[in-house]
C-alpha cells in the first residue's frame, strides 16, 4: 500500500511503514523498522528503535543518542547543509520544536517537498528557530490547529511560573513543575529564576539536560535528589519532573506541594481541572493556530498535507481558502493530553 | 475588571477550601465597596437577566475572530462552555481598559438588555476589544449567567465575615432575599450595627439537615429526638410582617403569587411571624405525586382551574419568629409548642401517626413512607436550635432506600465545565415487549473519575453515529442506577419518568440482555 504526497510519487509517498522517499530510498520518521530513516526530533513518536541506519541534525545528535542506544548507528548534518542521497538533495532546517528539531527538505527534478516533523515559529533559547522553507509540497503538524490556542510570550508565562514559586515558598510549599522531560523541561529551566531558590530535577529531566549542556545550552544550576544532604528542607525549592509522577508514590518527600503542568492543553480550564493540577501553565513547543497558518502561507506550497492533531479542520478551512490541503494519516501524536498512555510511555524511555 | 478576573481564575483552579477563602477574603479587602457588592452578587450564584440569546454571542465572537460559524462549532466543542471558547478565540485585544467590576456592570452589562440588537452586537464587540482573554471569560460569564466558581454561599459568607467581623449568621440573613448591589449595598451587608432597619420581607437562612449515616439506633435515647415524616415537596418560609404576606421558597425566590392558598395562610398569621414548612399538592388528606405539584411551580400566576385540580397546603414544622422576636436559638421543643399555639390559626396539622417506643419500631413506620407519599423520616434534636445551613448533629434526614434497576447506556455526550471534553451525561435504556431498549433515564452522576476515564474511551471507541453532540454507543455497558421516585409520564416516549436518577454502580458482571424490562420497572409506580 503507498500513495503520492509529493506530485512525483518517487520523490514523497506514504507507505505502511511510514513517509517514503522512493529515489533516495529513505524515511522520516517512520514507525516500523526501515535500513534508512531521517529523524525530525527525539521524541518518541518520531524517533524509534530499529531503524539500521540514523540521520539527523548535528544539534539533535546527542539527544538522540541518549533516547535510543549508545550503538545506534546515527548519521548528522549541519542545518542547512546539502546532501545528495541516490541524486535526491536532502537538507536539514531548525524546526523550532526541541533541540535539534529539523524540518526535512528534499528535492528531485525540480519539486521540493518538506516534512515539518513538530515545530514553532516562537523563540525559545534552548534551540536554533524556526526557519521557513519554501516548497511545493508541505507536510505540516497541527497538534493545536484549532483557533482557540493562541500563546502568549514566553517572558509572562517565565514571569507566571516564577511568581507561582513564589507564592508556593511563601506558603512553605515544594513546587512539583511537570512537563516532557525532553524539551519542555529545558525551556521551562531556562526561564526559571535560580536566584529564587533550588532547582531540583528529576532523573528523567537529568539526563536530557546532560545532553542539552553538551550541546552548549546554558541551563541554570540543577541538583538531583540523590546529592541532597538527609533532611533537605523542600519547602523553598522547585522541581522538574515528568508528568508520569503525578500521583505516584516519589512526590511524597516533598511534603506540602503545588503541582503544576505545562502544556498547549493548559490553554483550556476543562483540560486543568481534568488532570487535577494546582496549576496550568499554557507553554507549548507546537504553533498556535495564528502561527500555524502564517508558516503554512510562507511555504508558498501548493500541497498542504496536515498530519495529527486537528487534522480534518485544518483541512477543510485551507480549502475555504482554496487552498489544496488534505489530510495525510500517520502514526505520530504531538503533543499529549498525558491523561493519555502515550505520554507516560515517552517518559519511560526517557 | 482585572482584579476580579484574578479573583475568578484564582478561585476557578484551586481545589482548596482554605484558598479560596483566602483569595476572596483578599479580594474584599482590597476591592472597592462598589466592586466587592457586585463581586458577593455574582459569587453567591445571583445573576442580571441574560440580555440576548446564546446564538448572537456566538455568532458576533466568530464575526469578530473571523471565523466561521461550523469552526466555532468545532472550537465550542473542545473548550465544552461558552464562554470561555469566545474568550479564546478572540483576537488580542486593542486596548486595555482599568475599570472595576462595578463600572462595567453598571455602564455595559445592565443596559445591554434594553438596548436593540444592532447597538447590543456593536457594545459587546467594542468591550471585547478592551479586555484581556481572563477579563473576557469573566465577561463573557457575566452575560451568559453561567457564572459558577466552585464557591458556595456558605464560603462566600465566611471570606465577608474573616474580612469584615461581622458574625457569619448576620450577613447569612442580610444576603437572603431579592436584592440587588446598588452603591451603598456592600458597606451595609458589612455594617456592624445590628439595628439598621431590616428589610421586612427578608426571610432567615433554612437549617437543613444531613443524611443519616450508619444505624438510627446509634443516635441513642429516642426520647431525646423529635420525629417527622420528611415531606417531597417546596421547602418554603412564610413570613408575616408590617401586614404583609411573604412566601419565599429554598431558592430564595419569592413564590408568594404562584401560592395564593399559602398566603392566605399566611395572611391569618399574628402579626411578626416567621414559620418554616413545606408546601405540598394536597388532596382527600395526603399529598398528590410530586408531578402534581410541578404543574404549580412554573407558573408565575395560577388559574382557577389548577387552583382545582391541584390544590396545595403547607405542612408546618418550625417557627422562626413570634410576635417579633427572632425565637430560632431556643430549643426546638420550645418552638414546637409556639406552633401548637399557631394551629387556632388554622395551620394544617399532620402529625406522626402514633407514638414509638423504640428504634425498630420507628424503622417499620419508616417502610410506610412510600405508601404515603413521603421520602421517610426526619429526627430532631428537641433541644436543637435553628441553626443557619447544613449542620451536623442535630438534624437528620432518614430517607427510603431509592428504587435501583439495571439499565444499558445507549447515548452519552460531553459534560460541561470541569467535565468539558469528557463523556459524561449518559442515557440509559431497558428492554421493552418487542426487545427494543428504550430510554428510561439521563444521569449525570455517581461513577468515580477513574471510571468516567473508562467509559470516556468505551465510547470513542464504540461510537455508532453522531447527532450534534450526542453520541450513540452500541449497547455493551450496563450500570445499576438509582432514582428516588417513578411516576407514569405521557411526555416520556418509555411512559414513565423517575426522579433523581443518578449510577449507583458499574455492573460489570451484568450483559446488556440482563438489564432490566419496562414491564418491571412499571411496576414499580406505585398506586
Amino acid at each position: 500500500m503507498s500513495f503520492a504526497v509529493s506530485e512525483n510519487p518517487k520523490l514523497l509517498s506514504l507507505t505502511d511503514r511510514g513517509l517514503y522517499c522512493e529515489v533516495g530510498d529513505f524515511y522520516v520518521d517512520p514507525w516500523r523498522s526501515v535500513e534508512r530513516a531521517i529523524i525530525t526530533h527525539a521524541h518518541s513518536d518520531h524517533a524509534r528503535w530499529g531503524m539500521k541506519y540514523y540521520l539527523c541534525s548535528q544539534e539533535g545528535e546527542g539527544v538522540l543518542r541518549r533516547r535510543l542506544s549508545p550503538e545506534s548507528h546515527i548519521t548528522s548534518y549541519a542545518y542547512g547543509e546539502a546532501i545528495t542521497l541516490n541524486g535526491v538533495q536532502v537538507s536539514l532546517h531548525p524546526a523550532g520544536h526541541i533541540l535539534g528539531s529539523a524540518q526535512v527538505r528534499m528535492e528531485l527534478d525540480g519539486e521540493v517537498a518538506v516534512v515539518s516533523g513538530d515545530y514553532k515559529t516562537a523563540a525559545d533559547a534552548t534551540c536554533t528557530p524556526f526557519e521557513p522553507i519554501r516548497c511545493h509540497t508541505f507536510v505540516t503538524e497541527c497538534t493545536f490547529g484549532l483557533p482557540i490556542y493562541r500563546w502568549q510570550l514566553d517572558e509572562e508565562i517565565f514571569a507566571d511560573i516564577n511568581g507561582w514559586w513564589r507564592e508556593n515558598q511563601a506558603k512553605g510549599r515544594c513546587s512539583i513543575l511537570m512537563g516532557y522531560a525532553l524539551g519542555k523541561s529545558q525551556r521551562a529551566l531556562s526561564g526559571l529564576d535560580p536566584k529564587q531558590g533550588p532547582i531540583i530535577v528529576h532523573g528523567a529531566v537529568h539526563a536530557m539536560n546532560e545532553a542539552y549542556r553538551e550541546a552548549g545550552i546554558t541551563l541554570p544550576e540543577t541538583r538531583r535528589l540523590g546529592e541532597l544532604p538527609a533532611g533537605f528542607d523542600f519547602s523553598q525549592a522547585i522541581v522538574l519532573a515528568p508528568p508520569s509522577v503525578q500521583g505516584s508514590t516519589w512526590l511524597r518527600r516533598f511534603g506540602e506541594v503545588s503541582c503544576a503542568f505545562m502544556s498547549g492543553w493548559m490553554a483550556v480550564r476543562g483540560a486543568k481541572r481534568r488532570r487535577a493540577m494546582d496549576r496550568g501553565f499554557v507553554l507549548s513547543d507546537h504553533v498556535d493556530w495564528p502561527s500555524l497558518l502564517g508558516a503554512i502561507e510562507a511555504t508558498r506550497a501548493e500541497r498542504i498535507w496536515a498530519t495529527h492533531g486537528y487534522t480534518n479542520i485544518l483541512v477543510r478551512h485551507l480549502r475555504e481558502q482554496g487552498k489544496w490541503a488534505e489530510v495525510l494519516t500517520t502514526e505520530w501524536e504531538g503533543e499529549q493530553d498525558a491523561t493519555e498512555a502515550g505520554a507516560a510511555e515517552q517518559e519511560e524511555s526517557a | 475588571m482585572r482584579d476580579f478576573a484574578t479573583l475568578y481564575l484564582d478561585l476557578d483552579s484551586s481545589n482548596r477550601t482554605n484558598d479560596k477563602v483566602a483569595f476572596m477574603v483578599e479580594y474584599f479587602r482590597t476591592a472597592s465597596a462598589e466592586d466587592a457588592g457586585w463581586a458577593v452578587y455574582f459569587l453567591t450564584g445571583r445573576r442580571p437577566k441574560r440580555p440576548f440569546a446564546s446564538t448572537k454571542f456566538q455568532l458576533w465572537a466568530a464575526e469578530t475572530a473571523g471565523i466561521n460559524p461550523w469552526l466555532f462549532t468545532e472550537c465550542y466543542d473542545a473548550v465544552g462552555d461558552l464562554a470561555e471558547t469566545i474568550a479564546l478565540i478572540l483576537p488580542p485585544p486593542t486596548e486595555t481598559n482599568q475599570e472595576g467590576l462595578a463600572w462595567w456592570v453598571q455602564n455595559v452589562l445592565l443596559g445591554l438588555a434594553k438596548e436593540p440588537e444592532e447597538n447590543q452586537r456593536r457594545i459587546v464587540q467594542e468591550s471585547w476589544q478592551h479586555l484581556t482573554t481572563p477579563e473576557r471569560l469573566v465577561f463573557n460569564k457575566l452575560i451568559t449567567g453561567a457564572f459558577r466558581v466552585g464557591v458556595s454561599q456558605e464560603l462566600v459568607v465566611r471570606a465577608l465575615s474573616i474580612s469584615s467581623g461581622v458574625p457569619q449568621a448576620t450577613l447569612s440573613h442580610r444576603l437572603m432575599g431579592d436584592w440587588t448591589a446598588g452603591s451603598l449595598f456592600f458597606e451595609s451587608l458589612l455594617s456592624l450595627d445590628q439595628d439598621s432597619s431590616e428589610d421586612l420581607s427578608r426571610p432567615y437562612p433554612f437549617c437543613l439537615a444531613h443524611p443519616l449515616e450508619g444505624e438510627a439506633s446509634s443516635l441513642c435515647d429516642l426520647s431525646e429526638w423529635h420525629v417527622e415524616w420528611k415531606w417531597d415537596g417546596i421547602r418554603a418560609e412564610v413570613i408575616r410582617r408590617g401586614g404583609n404576606t411573604y412566601v419565599w421558597s429554598r431558592g430564595e425566590e419569592l413564590i408568594t403569587a404562584r401560592f395564593p392558598e399559602i398566603a392566605a395562610i399566611g395572611d391569618r398569621l399574628p402579626e411578626g411571624t416567621v414559620i418554616d414548612g413545606e408546601i405540598l399538592a394536597w388532596s382527600e388528606g395526603r399529598p398528590l405525586p410530586f408531578a402534581e405539584l410541578q404543574k404549580r411551580i412554573g407558573r408565575k400566576t395560577v388559574g382557577a382551574k389548577l387552583l382545582q385540580t391541584v390544590p396545595v397546603t403547607l405542612i408546618t414544622f418550625d417557627v422562626l419568629e413570634f410576635r417579633g422576636e427572632d425565637v430560632r436559638a431556643k430549643p426546638l421543643s420550645d418552638r414546637l409548642q409556639i406552633l401548637d399555639e399557631l394551629k387556632t390559626t388554622g395551620l394544617v396539622e399532620v402529625p406522626m401517626p402514633k407514638t414509638v417506643n423504640d428504634w425498630s419500631e420507628l424503622a417499620a413506620i419508616r417502610e410506610q413512607a412510600r405508601d404515603l407519599r413521603v421520602e421517610g423520616l426526619m429526627l430532631k434534636r428537641k433541644s436543637s436550635v435553628y441553626g443557619v445551613g447544613r449542620k451536623r448533629g442535630d438534624w437528620w434526614k432518614w430517607k427510603l432506600d431509592p428504587f435501583t434497576i439495571d439499565a444499558v447506556l445507549i447515548y452519552a455526550q460531553r459534560g460541561s465545565g470541569k467535565r468539558a471534553s469528557l463523556y459524561t451525561d449518559y442515557t440509559f435504556a431497558v428492554w421493552n415487549d418487542e426487545r427494543q431498549l428504550v430510554p428510561v433515564a439521563k444521569a449525570y452522576s455517581g461513577l468515580t473519575d477513574a471510571e468516567i476515564k473508562e467509559v470516556d474511551a468505551f465510547v470513542r471507541k464504540n461510537t455508532q453515529d453522531k447527532f450534534g453532540p450526542v453520541r450513540t454507543v452500541t449497547p455493551m455497558l450496563v450500570m445499576e442506577l438509582a432514582f428516588e421516585g417513578i411516576q407514569k409520564s405521557s411526555r416520556h416516549k418509555s411512559g414513565i419518568a423517575v426522579r433523581f436518577p443518578r449510577i449507583a454502580r458499574w455492573r460489570h458482571d451484568k450483559l446488556p440482555a440482563d438489564a432490566n424490562t419496562l414491564e418491571e420497572i412499571k411496576r414499580l409506580i406505585p398506586d
